[in-house]
């Protein structure tokens, strides 16, 4: 009886979910309300995790909840913990929501909410969520190894270091992304940036306060934290306001990209406890807390989607981004779907937390369910808003101009009709003095957010404004201090391997030389980035998507070599479909950008523009002297080089997993390098 | 549901929010440990809560943690 009534639960939850998902896709010239998007996506959600996920694990991974799990087997209350599964979900969740899944669903919103829409739900059930699972659970079986240490035992030693060199660049070039972000957003804004920049004070104080004063008490930090971060958002307007001090905060990109750059060498440099923990513990906080508010209004409000379910610009013209619905999309959105990060977060603190294997699925698969949710929510926010703000915000400047006039003009002609009134009126009612060219996602998000928070709460489009952009700014900036730091430990181990004083971590030199090396290597992006009259994100983005899908591919061949390995053979499809379409997908975007003919698209034919026009000394826009013709020049050629990289990296990694893949498949038994199995029944506790 | 009941479920959804929270930026539940090393090691002494923080701060950052995009 009572497996009749769940039946029929699910079947209702499907058909729910299908009709919603119908209304989303079908429902053509009058705006839908967000809540249709929202219930599909939910019951997209439950029945992936309720049969999908189960299916794989029973079959493919054959989990088995009597088997010790590294937590409880090497149980120290410190690393290796047996935890409570909600509580490590909130940890794993934490670990693995950042700015990426806030930012490419906006940015994807150029072609409409649906082909977003779609990528993410597939992707996340069929791809993201079974990466994040398995990997997890592999790791489990491992002893918590992290993904590079697995790829280097499993499939040799010359993919581990290809693992690693490929982890350093996009490591490199997500940094220079996100703190391109920032720059967007702050540049001209003295509200935005006084109020990031007393994140520096506030974060000191919190990490004195937790060291010498109240060690240890992270509620009462938090609390006054927050308290801090809410006064400095209210003084960030009167400051702005103030014809004196405006002026003082009010700094173009380029000086901002040099602030950022130095902060973020001094920032890895210092004590953890004094500025990168105290901020990390005030942008979790904030990220999660943020997250559920907009959750709640998003409910709550119901706002309508202004913007069209498909735009013309799934031809690939569109102003935010170059490139065609394939395979462009699949890269814009990386984060939300599937990331490769996340193979990262998943062989790190996670599986040494895992109190049993069966609790594998819920926090891999479920885990990123959630993250997808709040990709499906970004989204949601960049369509509430007129389209014509929407492109207003994204467009390049050297596309739609500096006025307002010339802006509501060009985009009118796209057919988004917008006067020069409703972006003045825009820009007034968050509290800036213009909105027009701020691409990276975070001021169309927080202008989305706004909205949509104002519905909720009344009053108040520029507090929410500065509110959002410095919920993003936090979070992005401790990645940023938090992720150089990384990037100079791994530095260290790659030229360590060349010359071994370089491995020291307690030599202020060798300390030193690779964090100036990772400052340099994602500087020169950034600075580049907000060179560009184009905007930046428009080369910047892809080839960090490229990049993040291409760290999936790497962790999804481990997957089919580790399933090959247990003998899985028969389910080798469940990793080898997503496996396929990523490398599909990463390589097609690649060679694209590397020798597609239009200029807008390919890095060599950018080159070969600009040096032809150079021959005969002609400036092209957006170039304006022939020195920074020479400089759009060199900076083709090292994205170029660097996408190539990112492609060797995939067919190389593809190459050691077949070769590893043939040599499981002739063993006649399981070739996968476990640990035992011990049962957890005879662990005591 | 009596009122005792709906007292200590509060309490239990409150403790398992704080251990959430915690978790969240690295710092394991520290009674659990105490217990583990007097059970296990007795001949240790536990960390008092202070040290056990920083010890947990540093592992957090000690390798360059990974974080996401």
């Amino acid at each position: 009886m009572n497996a009749m009534a769940s039946k029929l639960a699910w079947a209702v939850v499907a058909i729910v979910g299908a009709v919603c998902l119908g209304m989303v896709a079908l429902e053509r010239g009058e705006p839908i309300n967000a809540i249709w998007l929202v219930a599909a996506s939910i019951a997209v959600f439950a029945i992936s995790y309720r049969f999908y996920s189960r299916y794989i694990a029973d079959s493919a991974l054959q989990v088995d909840g009597t088997r010790a799990t590294p937590a409880v087997r090497r149980n120290d209350g410190l690393d290796y913990v047996p935890t409570q599964k909600s509580v490590l979900f909130g940890h794993h969740f934490a670990a693995i929501a950042g700015a990426g899944p806030l930012v490419g669903p906006v940015l994807a919103a150029q072609m409409g909410y649906l082909p977003g829409t779609l990528w993410i739900l597939a992707g996340v059930v069929f791809a993201g969520a079974v990466q994040d699972f398995i990997i997890l659970f592999l790791s489990t079986r491992r002893d918590g190894r992290s993904l590079g240490e697995m790829i280097r035992s499993e499939l040799g030693n010359a993919a581990g270091v290809t693992a690693m060199v490929g982890i350093l660049m996009i490591m490199v070039i997500l940094l220079a992304v996100l703190a391109l972000v920032v720059v967007k957003a702050l540049a001209g804004s003295p509200w935005g940036t006084f109020t990031v920049f007393m994140t520096i004070p506030t974060a000191l104080l919190m990490g004195l306060y937790l060291r010498y004063v109240r060690p240890g008490r992270v509620l009462e930090m938090s609390i006054i934290g927050f308290v801090l971060l809410l006064v400095s958002i209210w003084l960030g307007g009167v400051v702005a306001n103030d014809p004196n001090w405006a002026p003082a905060f009010t700094f173009e990109g380029k000086t901002l990209a040099w602030m950022l750059i130095g902060y973020g060498f001094v920032a890895s440099v210092l004590p953890v406890w004094l500025l990168l923990a105290p901020r990390d513990y005030l942008s979790t906080f904030l990220k999660i807390g943020t997250i559920l508010l907009l959750a709640l209004a998003i409910f709550i409000v119901a706002p309508n989607l202004q913007m069209p379910a498909v735009t013309r610009f799934v031809d690939g013209t569109g102003p935010v981004w170059a490139g065609s619905l394939f395979p462009f999309l699949f890269i814009t959105i990386a984060c939300g779907s599937v990331s490769g990060f996340h193979a990262l977060i998943s062989s790190g603190t996670t599986p040494k937390m895992l109190a049993n294997e069966n609790e594998a699925r819920l926090i891999g698969y479920g885990g990123m369910l959630m993250e997808a949710f709040v990709a499906i929510m970004a989204l949601i926010a960049a369509s509430v808003l007129q389209p014509g703000v929407y492109f207003a915000m994204n467009a390049p400047a050297g596309v739609i101009g500096t006025t307002v006039e010339g802006a509501a003009q060009v985009i009118s002609q796209w057919g988004f009709v917008i006067t020069p009134d409703v972006l003045a009126q825009t820009a007034k009612d968050i509290g800036e003095t213009t909105i027009l060219s701020r691409a990276g996602g975070a001021p169309t998000l927080a202008v989305g957010m706004a909205q949509i928070l104002h519905g909720l709460i009344p009053n108040g489009m520029a507090f929410w404004y500065h509110y959002a952009i410095l919920f993003e700014a936090l979070f992005i900036l401790t990645t940023i201090d938090a992720g150089t730091r990384v990037g100079r430990f791994m530095i260290q181990e790659l030229l360590g391997a060349a010359y071994a004083p370089f491995k020291r971590t307690d030599s202020w030199v060798a300390n030193f030389t690779a964090t100036l090396l990772c400052v340099i290597g994602w500087g020169y992006f950034l600075y580049q980035g907000v060179a560009d009259p184009l905007g930046g994100i428009n080369t910047l983005w892809p080839l960090f998507g490229i990049a993040n899908q291409m760290l999936a591919g790497l962790a999804l061949v481990f997957a089919c070599v580790a399933l090959i390995k247990m003998k899985r053979e028969k389910y080798l499809w469940i990793t080898a479909v997503p496996t396929a379409w990523l490398i599909i997908c990463t390589l097609t975007a690649g060679w694209q950008k590397l020798f597609d003919s239009n200029p807008k698209i390919g890095f060599l034919a950018a080159v070969r523009k600009f040096s032809d026009a150079a021959a005969q000394g002609q400036v092209v826009a957006p170039a304006k002297t022939l020195d920074d013709m020479q400089r759009v020049i060199t900076n083709n050629y090292v994205d170029a080089t660097l996408c190539g990289l990112f492609m060797l990296v995939v067919i190389s990694t593809l190459v050691f997993g077949l070769r590893a893949a043939l040599a499981a498949s002739r063993s006649d038994r399981s070739t996968a390098q476990e640990t035992p199995y011990v049962a957890l029944a005879t662990v005591k506790s | 549901m009596n009122s005792v009941s709906l007292a200590s479920g509060l309490r239990e959804w409150w403790r398992l929010a704080v251990s959430a929270a915690r978790l969240a930026i690295g710092v394991p539940d520290y009674d659990n440990y105490v217990a583990h090393v007097r059970k296990n090691h007795p001949e240790q002494v536990p960390m008092s809560y202070e040290v056990f923080f920083n010890e947990r701060l540093a592992a957090r950052y000690g390798k360059g943690r990974s974080r996401c995009c």
